[in-house]
């Protein structure tokens, strides 16, 4: 039971970083109905920058605390402007077109991330990881009744939840959030009771590349960092908002979290020489899902119009 | 279906009879063995090499644009397919010529047997994905893709077959050469290049166009999208058991989502539907990219993925059609004078 309390705290730590991937995917598909490809490449230049801006602050001999503020400041500013120049110079000139000439879009632009990140003079194709001492600072558990939570875990439950808390307060309470709502509600119908769209979808992709570059860094505190690591990891997320139902931002919280406990689960009480088979869990789960609902578990049934 | 072979008549008043054609593709076939010999005494290795490979990408190019262009469904899991044959092929050609069978016989035995599992694993892959529709499609089989990968790396071995987990399968015998590739480049290409101008095609190209309206019209979509997936998975799995006999040593990074992202670049760019554009995008790109690895020479970093990404993101802003849209290089469209009724059949 102890086993299973812990396994249960890291599995919901990671899904509480899928759960942050997934609203961007879901925001962004409730506004423009597309599949955001190149949001795990968002997440991907967060855990880079990150990576790039405590080595530059510990180079200055900042605190810990300090540094790690300053990547995650850091990496939200690049990511934000990242996530708006990705609206703006690739998606926003086809508006209006099929949708899978925006998906190949997509596509492109995740390829080119991935390419230009892989470049030696911006991060390069070796994996690597944080520095030593800020992982041997974060590793440090506290033991409350046999479970072992550390720091880290601790950081990524805060972050986490504090975000998705400013999120639902920005789409509740706010002009802005009222919008969105209207743009992912009717598109056509918001822009003639003249809500800026254009406006809207840059906001919508500034907030999904911050919450995406925070899942970045706290990630690169744990794994290394790879120019490739975007892909497999925004994948699982995407699987997480459909899951949760696409365009439901409840559901993304729910699909990331469900995704990251059965994933920690099937890593765990797998056995040993299958344990490797626990990143297909991801995938079969989507399948299934795709089959017997595709809408999700909050997603609300679409007529199909001819 | 009598409407739709109406239509197909009116389409092709006096025609080259298919008999002659197919005596032309066999002669050509043929022909390609003395060139392959020609080429071989003459050319340096690397731009054999460079030929041999051009003509698995039109291949591979062919067989994904029968289900994307032509069909219009979209499939990011082409490279789950070609690791399919890829590794069924190669597992059991370095098993088996291993105990002394003639290479030659068991590489044509195993790459047809490494396309019909690909072919399998269409069905299988094809069957409850194609109820789903454009994006979710597209995700689905992403997913399996990425299902394929997941088992190829984790696995090391089936029974005495090797598979060879993380690390990759080598040691395959090197047969595929010149003649063997043009080959299956020009049967992909006539097949469904027949397939597509076919009334058969025409149900293809309804889906499409309008799936529901096809649907409306009785046409049965399901049937038509998983026979697209079958037989572009059989000759994209015969690519992947080419491609290992021609470099002798495959490992799982090959076949990921990159891999399907490069197949697709090529029929998008060629022009989703045009069968002759595909194979001239598969031709110019290849060109293109051993071009680029040469410019690495002088600029010291491997831009030719960058260029990739940004051809395609260009392409989509500018002509999205591609470069040849829907139309093709040679085909004769006579001016049909629907004024007059159709020849009797």
């Amino acid at each position: 039971m102890l086993q299973f309390t812990q396994e249960l705290i890291i599995g919901l730590s990671i899904g509480a970083t899928y759960a942050l991937l997934a609203l961007g995917y879901t925001m962004v598909y409730g506004v423009l109905r597309l599949i955001n490809f190149a949001h795990g490449e968002v997440y991907m230049v967060g855990a880079v920058s990150g990576f790039h801006f405590i080595n530059l602050a510990l180079r200055w001999h900042a605190p810990l605390a300090l540094a790690l503020t300053i990547a995650f400041v850091g990496s939200a500013i690049v990511c934000a402007i990242l996530g708006f120049c990705i609206e703006f110079f690739a998606y926003r000139p086809l508006r209006g077109s099929p949708r899978l000439v925006i998906l190949i879009t997509a596509i492109g632009v995740s390829l080119l991330l991935q390419n230009v990140v892989n470049l030696n003079f911006i991060y390069g194709p070796t994996p690597r990881t944080f520095p030593a001492e800020v992982q041997k600072g974060l590793n440090t558990s506290i033991g409350i009744g046999g479970v072992y939570i550390s720091r880290l875990i601790i950081i990524r439950f805060a972050l986490s939840l504090s975000l998705m808390a400013v999120l639902t307060w920005i789409i509740l309470r706010t002009r802005t959030g009222l919008a969105l709502r209207a743009v992912s509600h009717r598109f056509d119908t918001a822009m003639l009771m003249g809500v800026n769209t254009n406006r809207v979808i840059s906001v919508t992709f500034i907030l999904g590349s911050v919450l995406a570059s925070v899942a970045g860094v706290m990630d690169g505190l744990r794994y290394t960092i790879t120019p490739l690591m975007g892909v497999t990891y925004g994948l699982k997320a995407f699987v997480a908002a459909v899951l949760g139902g696409i365009g439901s931002i409840p559901g993304a919280l729910i699909g990331g979290l469900l995704i990251g406990i059965t994933e920690e689960f099937a890593r765990f009480y797998l056995p040993t020489q299958y344990t490797q088979y626990a990143d297909a869990v991801a995938f079969v789960i989507l399948i299934f899902i795709l089959l017997l609902k595709p809408t999700g578990i909050m997603g609300s049934t679409a007529v199909e119009k001819v | 279906m009598p409407l739709l072979a109406k239509a197909n008549q009116i389409d092709s008043v006096p025609r080259t009879p298919a008999w002659m054609l197919n005596l032309f593709w066999l002669a050509l076939i043929l022909a390609c063995y003395p060139i392959n010999r020609l080429l071989e005494a003459n050319l340096n290795d690397y731009l054999y090499l460079v030929l041999t490979r051009i003509c698995l990408n039109i291949v591979l190019a062919t067989s994904l644009n029968l289900i994307n262009g032509i069909t219009g469904q979209f499939s990011l899991g082409h490279a789950g397919f070609m690791a399919v044959g890829a590794y069924t092929c190669g597992t059991f050609l370095q098993h088996y010529v291993g105990v002394g069978w003639n290479p030659i016989a068991a590489a044509l035995l195993f790459v047809i047997v490494g396309g019909l599992l690909a072919a399998v694993a269409g069905l299988i892959v094809g069957v409850p994905a194609l109820r789903l529709r454009g994006d979710y499609l597209a995700i689905a089989t992403l997913g399996f893709g990425e299902i394929i990968y997941i088992v190829i790396r984790s696995t090391e071995s089936i029974g005495p077959f090797k598979i060879g987990s993380a690390a990759g399968l080598d040691g395959i015998p090197k047969v595929t050469t010149f003649f063997w590739a043009a080959t299956a480049a020009i049967i992909t290409v006539v097949c469904v290049w027949r397939l597509a101008y076919s009334a058969k095609g025409k149900a293809f190209a309804a889906i499409r166009e309008d799936e529901v309206a096809a649907a409306a019209m009785g046409i049965n979509t399901t049937f038509y999208k998983v026979t697209a997936f079958v037989i572009g998975a059989f000759f994209a799995g015969v690519a992947g058991g080419l491609y290992g006999a021609l470099d002798q040593t495959i490992d799982p990074e090959q076949f990921r989502f990159t891999r399907s992202i490069e197949i697709v670049a090529l029929v998008v760019l060629g022009g989703t539907g045009s069968i002759t554009g595909v194979v001239l995008a598969a031709i110019v790109l290849m060109i293109l990219s051993e071009a680029l690895r040469d410019l690495k020479g002088v600029t010291h970093v491997d831009l030719r993925l960058i260029v990739y990404a940004l051809l395609l993101i260009i392409t989509m802003l500018l002509r999205p059609q591609g470069l040849m849209g829907a139309k093709e290089i040679f085909r004769s469209r006579r001016k049909r004078n629907l004024s007059q009724p159709a020849p009797a059949a």
